[in-house]
C-alpha cells in the first residue's frame, strides 16, 4: 500500500469513496449519493456544533460528490467557516472547495473575501499562499476589486518570502487577464521586471509569465527587461549542467525559465543595443550547437527539455527573421527532425517549417525537404502528423514546385481520412488555381479533384471552376472535351454532372465538330445522367437542355420531346415543371433571335479574391480576414442583394416569383446580366457568399414583426432547427439589439453566417457570430442601430448555416420600427390641444378605422401604448373611454412631435385612431404599425 | 498558459479536472467528453500532440491514467509534456510508488500538490525539492493538531482491501523501465 494520507486521513470519506466504486450501477450510485447527501445535510443543520475535523470531513464529501458530476446546493457556507480555523488542513479543505464551487452569491464572496483579507494580513507564509491561490482560482471580478492593489504589494514587498511572492506574481497575473482593468502596474513596473534579476530561480520562473504578458500589452513600459532577460538567459546557457541544483531537469538546466525567456524576447523586435544582441545571437548558437552534441542522458525527458528550449530558440530566430544564417541553421536543424524516431518531434518539426516557409530568407531551404515532407504524408501513421506534413506542403507550395505538389496531394487524397478531406480539397483548389500557367492544367486538376473526393468538393470550388472557365476563352475549348470525356465514366459524381451541365450548355459548340461529341451525343450523355441527380443538378440540367436548343437548333425536336414528358412537366417538384414549362414555351414561341438574346453567352465574372480562399481561411479559425470576408458580403447586400443579377434574362422569362431553388445554375446573382451593361454596383457583390441554392428558406416574417411593434423582448423566429429571441433597448435615436440564435438540434451547425441590411435610414454595426454553433448551444449578436431619419422599411436579418450538409437559409425583418425612438412626453390637456390644433393640416393627419382583432380590454390596451413608447396622458381627452398620448420621435436628423388619439367603440368592437405629427410620413406609418396592434 | 488538466483512466472516468480559465459547468462536460472521446481513440504509439479547437492538446498515458491538458497556441508543447512528467513526479514523491486509485482515494491530495506546482496554468515553481518542502510543512502544520487517527481501512470493507491491487499497475515502475514511448 502507499504511504498514504499522512496523519489526517479521513476514514468516513474513504469508505465513501469505495462504496462509490463499489455501486454497480448509477442508480445505486445516485441512491448512495443521496444518502449522503441526506447524511450530511442533517448533520450540517442539527444543533449539536460540528468539531473542525468532522466539518472539513463533510464538506470534503460534497467536493468528492461534487466532482462525480452531481449538483450540490448547500454546504457553501461550512465552507466558508473552514477558512477561519487556524488549523492548515481543515483551512486548505475550505480554499479547495471555494476554489471548485465558485458562488456568484455576493454574500458569501463578502465572507470569502474577509477571510482571505485575514490570511493575506497574517505574515504566516503558507496562509498567505492558500489565500494568494484562492483568488487566482476564482479569479473572479470581485476579488479583483478587493486585491488588485495589495497584491503588487506583496509581491515586490523586501520581506516577502520567496515562495509567497512567487504565488503573488501568478495571482495578479490572473487577476490582470481576467481584469486588466483593476491591476495598475504603473509605479511597480521597474521593480517587477527587476524580478529578472531575482536570485531565487523559482520566483524569476513564476515573475517571468507575468512580466511576458504585460510586456505583449505594453511592450514600451516593459522593454527594460529586454536586457535583463537576454543576460539571464545567457547565464543559464552558459552553466553547467549541474550549476542549478534543483531547476536542472535532467540534466538540462532550467528548461523552464529558458524556454520563457526566449518566449518573453518574442514580444520585441531584435535588441538594437549591439552588445546585448552579440550576447542573444550568441545564446542562439550555442542553442543550437548544443542540439548536435551526443546526449547527456537517454531519457526521453532529457531530449524533450533540450529540444523544448531548441524549439523555442527557433521560433525566436523565425520572429526576428532578419539573420539569414541562423534561420538557414534553424531550417537545417528541423530538416533532421524531420526524419528523427521520434513521432513528437516529426511533428513539430513540420509545424515548425510551416512559419519558416514564409520568410524569404529560408523560403528556398525549406523546399530542399520537400520530399522528405512528401514521405510523411504518405507513409506518417498518425493523422495528425499527416495533417501537419499537407500544411507545410501547402506552406512550401511556389510556382516551381506546385504541380508535383498538387499532384502528390490529389493522390493523398485518395486514401487521405476523412476528418482532413475537406480542407485537402480547398487546399488542392486554391494552389491549382494560384500557380497555374496553363489553365488545362487547372481544370485538369478540379475534374480530378471531382473525380476522386466529390463528396468533399465544395459549391465555392466548382462555382469557381467554372468562373474561371467562362473567363479565360483560351480554355473553354479544352474544358468542354475534358467534361465530355469525364462524364463518360460509367459512374461520375454529382458534382462532375453540374460542371459538365454548365460547361457544355455554355461551351458545347466549341467541341461539336467531331461527330463523337456531336450535340445529340452530348445530350443523350448529359440526359443519361439526368435520372441519377437531386433536385438543384436537374434544375442545372433543364437549364443546359434549353441552352442547347439555342446553340444546336438540330437538338431541339428531340429536348423539346424530353421537356414534355410527363415525367417533368408534371414533375412533382414545381420548380423542376415550372422549368419544363416554361423552357418549353420559350423553345416554341420564341424566334431564334429572342432564344440567342435570352441564351446569350454568360458574361466574364469580375474578379475578385477566390472565395475558396476565404473559405480556407475561415475554417482556420477566425480573425481579420474573416472580417474582410464579412465586409464583401455586406457591400454585395447593399449593392445587389434585392435584384438577381445572374440569369436575369432567364429569370426575366420566368414570370411568376422563383423558389429558392430557382435560380437555374445555381449561380445566382453571380454574373450580371448577359447582355445588360453591368452596373459598377453588382461588380461588388460577393458571388459564392449569395450564391448556391438553399434547401429551406422561411418567408419573411410580417407576423413575427408586428408582434414587436409594443414589446422589446421575446421570440422572433423559430423552427424545428433553430430559434432565435430577441432582445433590445433604445435611447434616444440609438438603439441596441441583442439577438440569441439557439441551436435546438443536437448536431453542429456550419458555416452559420448572418448579414443584417439596412435600409439608408437607419445605419447599424454589427458584430459576426462564430462560424460554429454547437448543437443545443445559443450564440449571441449585437446590434447597434441609429436611427438617422424617419423610416419605414425594417432591416432585414439574414441567417445562413449548413445542417447537416444541407444550406439553410432565413430572411427575418428586424423588428425596428420608428416608434422605437420614441421619447415620452408628458403634458396637461391644454397644452396637448394647443397642438394638436397647430397639427391641424390635412397631411400632418393620419387616420384609421378599424375593427377590433383582440378583446378591448383596457389594461391591455394601456400597455399597447405605453409599449409603444409614447406618455399615456389622463384627463385629457372629455371621454374617459378614449386614450391620448404623446411623444417625441428622436432621429438623426430632426424630431418629430406625435400626438395619438384611439377611440374605441366597445359596441360596434371598432376602433377609431388618429395620428398628427409633423411630419406627414412619419403620421402615416405609426399609424399603419399600430392600427395592427388592437 | 495551460487552459485545463485532466487526468482520465483508460475505461474514460475522470479522476482529476482543474480549469484554470472561467469555463460554465455545461462546457467543461462537453470538453471533457470530447477530450477522453479524443484521446482514448488514438492508437498506441501516436504522437502525443493534437490541435483541437483553437487549442493544443498535449497528453500523456502513465500506467492507467491519461494526462491530458490543453494550451494556448504559443506554448511549448514539448515542455508541456514535462509539466506532466514532473507532476507524475511530484505525485509519486508525495504518495511513494503513486497509482490511481492514490488519486482516487486521496483526489484532494492530488488538487494540493496540483497547486504547488501551477497556478492560472503557469509554472509555480519546477524544483521537485520546494514544492515537497511546501507539502511538507503543510503536513507538519496539521501534526500540531492531529485528527482523531483513522481506523485501518482493511477492516471496513474486507473486499476492497486497499493493499491488493493487482490490476493499477504502478505508475512509476512502469515510467522508469523505458526511455519514451513504452508507457503505450
Amino acid at each position: 500500500m502507499p504511504a498514504v494520507s499522512k496523519g489526517d486521513g479521513m476514514r468516513g470519506l474513504a469508505v465513501f469513496i469505495s462504496d462509490i466504486r463499489n455501486c454497480k450501477s448509477k442508480e445505486a450510485e445516485i441512491k448512495r449519493i443521496n444518502k449522503e447527501l441526506a447524511n450530511i445535510r442533517s448533520k450540517f443543520k442539527g444543533d449539536k456544533a460540528l468539531d473542525g475535523y468532522s466539518k472539513k470531513k463533510y464538506v470534503c464529501k460534497l467536493l468528492f460528490i461534487f466532482l462525480l458530476g452531481h449538483d450540490i446546493d448547500f454546504g457553501h457556507m461550512e465552507a466558508v467557516n473552514l477558512l477561519s480555523s487556524n488549523k492548515y488542513t481543515e483551512k486548505q479543505i475550505g480554499y479547495l472547495f471555494i476554489s471548485v464551487l465558485v458562488n456568484s452569491n455576493s454574500e458569501l464572496i463578502r465572507l470569502i473575501n474577509n477571510a482571505i483579507k485575514n490570511d493575506l494580513s497574517s505574515r504566516n507564509p503558507t496562509f498567505m499562499c492558500l489565500a494568494l491561490h484562492c483568488i487566482a482560482n476564482v479569479g473572479s471580478r470581485e476579488m479583483a476589486e478587493a486585491f488588485a492593489g495589495e497584491i503588487p504589494r506583496i509581491l515586490v514587498a523586501g520581506d516577502t518570502m520567496d515562495s509567497v511572492k512567487q504565488s503573488a506574481a501568478l495571482c495578479l497575473l490572473r487577476l490582470y487577464k481576467a481584469s486588466p482593468d483593476l491591476v495598475l502596474m504603473g509605479e511597480w513596473t521597474s521593480r517587477v521586471v527587476h524580478l529578472l534579476n531575482d536570485q531565487h530561480m523559482g520566483v524569476v520562473t513564476a515573475a517571468i509569465s507575468l512580466i511576458t504578458c504585460l510586456s505583449s500589452k505594453n511592450p514600451d513600459e516593459f522593454k527594460t527587461c529586454v536586457s535583463l532577460a537576454v543576460s539571464r538567459l545567457s547565464r543559464i546557457v552558459s552553466s553547467a549542467s549541474t550549476d542549478l541544483q534543483d531547476y536542472t531537469y535532467y540534466f538540462v538546466p532550467a528548461p523552464w525559465l529558458s524556454c520563457k525567456l526566449l518566449r518573453l524576447l518574442q514580444c520585441y523586435p531584435p535588441p538594437e543595443d549591439g552588445a546585448v544582441k552579440g550576447r542573444l545571437v550568441e545564446c542562439l548558437e550555442t542553442i543550437l550547437n548544443k542540439a548536435q552534441e551526443p546526449p547527456k542522458s537517454k531519457k526521453v525527458q532529457h531530449s524533450n527539455a533540450k529540444n523544448a528550449i531548441l524549439f523555442e530558440a527557433i521560433s525566436l530566430i523565425i520572429h526576428y527573421d532578419s539573420e539569414p544564417n541562423l534561420l538557414v541553421r534553424a531550417c537545417n536543424q528541423l530538416g533532421q527532425f524531420l526524419q528523427h524516431r521520434e513521432t513528437n518531434l516529426r511533428y513539430l518539426a513540420l509545424e515548425s517549417m510551416c512559419t519558416l516557409a514564409s520568410s524569404e530568407f529560408s523560403h528556398e531551404a525549406v523546399k530542399t525537404h520537400i520530399e522528405t515532407v512528401i514521405n510523411a504524408l504518405k507513409t506518417e501513421r498518425d493523422v495528425s502528423v499527416r495533417q501537419r506534413a499537407a500544411d507545410l506542403l501547402y506552406a512550401m507550395c511556389d510556382r516551381s514546385n506546385a504541380k508535383q505538389i498538387v499532384a502528390e496531394m490529389l493522390s493523398y487524397l485518395e486514401t487521405a481520412d476523412y476528418s482532413i478531406r475537406e480542407e485537402m480539397v480547398l487546399k488542392v483548389a486554391i494552389l491549382a488555381e494560384k500557380y497555374a500557367v496553363d489553365y488545362s492544367w487547372y481544370v485538369d486538376t478540379i475534374l480530378n479533384l471531382i473525380r476522386i473526393a466529390g463528396d468533399y468538393v465544395s459549391e465555392e470550388v466548382w462555382y469557381r471552376v467554372i468562373q474561371i472557365v467562362i473567363n479565360r476563352d483560351d480554355v473553354q475549348g479544352y474544358a468542354a472535351k475534358t467534361v465530355f470525356e469525364a462524364l463518360q465514366a460509367p459512374a461520375c459524381h454529382e458534382n462532375m454532372v453540374k460542371v459538365g451541365g454548365y460547361i457544355l450548355g455554355e461551351f458545347g459548340n466549341l467541341i461539336a465538330g467531331d461527330p463523337r461529341s456531336s450535340p445529340l451525343v452530348q445530350f443523350n450523355l448529359l440526359h443519361s445522367k439526368f435520372h441519377l441527380c437531386s433536385v438543384p443538378t436537374r434544375a442545372l440540367l433543364l437549364s443546359a437542355y434549353i441552352k442547347f436548343i439555342n446553340l444546336f437548333p438540330e437538338t431541339k425536336a428531340t429536348i423539346q420531346e424530353v421537356l414534355r414528358s410527363d415525367s417533368q412537366i408534371r414533375n412533382s417538384d414545381v420548380e423542376l415543371q415550372q422549368r419544363a414549362v416554361e423552357y418549353l414555351k420559350l423553345s416554341s414561341i420564341a424566334s431564334t433571335d429572342v432564344l440567342a438574346t435570352v441564351l446569350e453567352e454568360m458574361p466574364p465574372f469580375p474578379e475578385r479574391e477566390s472565395s475558396i480562399l476565404a473559405k480556407l481561411k475561415k475554417k482556420k479559425g477566425p480573425g481579420a480576414v474573416s472580417v474582410e470576408l464579412e465586409d464583401g458580403k455586406e457591400r454585395g447586400e447593399l449593392n445587389g442583394g434585392g435584384d438577381r443579377g445572374g440569369d436575369a434574362a432567364i429569370a426575366a422569362s420566368n414570370a411568376s416569383t422563383p423558389s429558392p431553388s430557382a435560380d437555374l445554375l445555381g449561380l445566382r446573382s453571380t454574373a450580371p446580366a448577359s447582355g445588360a451593361t453591368p452596373s459598377a454596383g453588382s461588380l461588388l457583390v460577393d458571388v459564392f457568399s449569395e450564391a448556391g441554392p438553399s434547401a429551406t428558406s422561411a418567408g419573411v416574417n410580417d407576423d413575427g414583426f408586428l408582434r414587436f411593434v409594443c414589446k422589446n423582448n421575446g421570440v422572433l423566429f423559430e423552427n424545428q432547427l433553430l430559434q432565435i429571441g430577441i432582445k433590445s433597448e433604445y435611447r434616444q435615436n440609438l438603439g441596441r439589439m441583442y439577438l440569441f440564435y439557439g441551436n435546438k438540434t443536437s448536431v453542429q451547425f456550419v458555416s452559420f453566417n448572418t448579414t443584417v441590411s439596412c435600409p439608408g435610414e437607419l445605419f447599424r454595426s454589427t458584430k459576426t457570430v462564430e462560424p460554429l454553433v454547437e448543437g443545443g448551444a445559443q450564440v449571441q449578436q449585437v446590434i447597434n442601430i441609429e436611427c438617422l431619419t424617419d423610416f419605414i422599411d425594417a432591416p432585414l436579418l439574414n441567417i445562413k448555416f449548413r445542417y447537416g450538409g444541407a444550406l439553410q437559409n432565413i430572411s427575418l425583418k428586424l423588428p425596428v420600427t420608428i416608434n422605437k425612438f420614441f421619447q415620452p412626453t408628458e403634458m396637461a390637456a391644454a397644452d396637448f390641444f394647443q397642438r394638436w390644433k397647430q397639427l391641424s393640416q390635412p397631411q400632418q393627419e393620419a387616420q384609421k378605422i378599424f375593427k377590433a382583432s383582440h378583446g378591448m380590454d383596457t389594461e391591455v390596451l394601456k400597455a399597447k401604448l405605453l409599449g409603444l413608447g409614447t406618455a399615456l396622458l389622463e384627463n385629457v381627452d372629455p371621454n374617459p373611454e378614449n386614450y391620448v398620448c404623446a411623444g417625441v420621435i428622436q432621429t438623426k436628423a430632426q424630431q418629430v412631435g406625435c400626438l395619438l388619439r384611439l377611440e374605441p367603440n366597445a359596441q360596434a368592437q371598432m376602433y377609431r385612431l388618429t395620428l398628427r405629427s409633423s411630419k406627414d410620413t412619419v403620421s402615416q406609418r405609426v399609424c399603419d404599425l399600430l392600427a395592427e396592434q388592437f | 498558459m495551460l487552459r485545463f488538466l485532466l487526468l482520465f483512466s483508460r475505461q474514460g472516468k475522470l479522476r482529476l479536472q482543474k480549469w484554470f480559465t472561467p469555463v460554465t459547468e455545461r462546457e467543461k462536460k462537453k470538453v471533457i467528453r470530447e477530450m477522453t472521446l479524443m484521446v482514448l481513440a488514438r492508437p498506441p504509439r501516436s504522437c502525443n500532440f493534437l490541435h483541437w479547437r483553437d487549442l493544443k492538446i498535449v497528453y500523456k498515458r502513465y500506467a492507467s491514467l491519461y494526462f491530458c491538458c490543453g494550451l494556448e497556441d504559443q506554448d511549448n508543447e514539448l515542455l508541456t509534456l514535462e509539466v506532466l512528467h514532473r507532476y507524475v513526479e511530484l505525485l509519486d514523491k508525495y504518495f511513494g510508488n503513486v497509482c490511481e486509485l492514490d488519486i482516487i482515494f486521496n483526489f484532494e491530495k492530488a488538487y494540493f500538490i496540483l497547486d504547488e506546482f501551477l497556478m492560472g496554468g503557469e509554472i509555480l515553481e519546477t524544483s521537485k525539492t520546494a514544492v515537497g518542502i511546501a507539502m511538507e510543512e503543510a503536513e507538519t502544520l496539521q501534526e500540531v493538531t492531529p485528527p482523531p487517527p483513522p481506523p485501518p481501512l482493511t477492516h471496513t470493507h474486507g473486499h476492497l482491501s486497499l493493499t491488493h491491487l493487482p490490476k493499477y499497475v504502478n505508475m512509476f515502475s512502469v515510467l522508469f523501465t523505458d526511455n519514451g514511448g513504452v508507457y503505450e
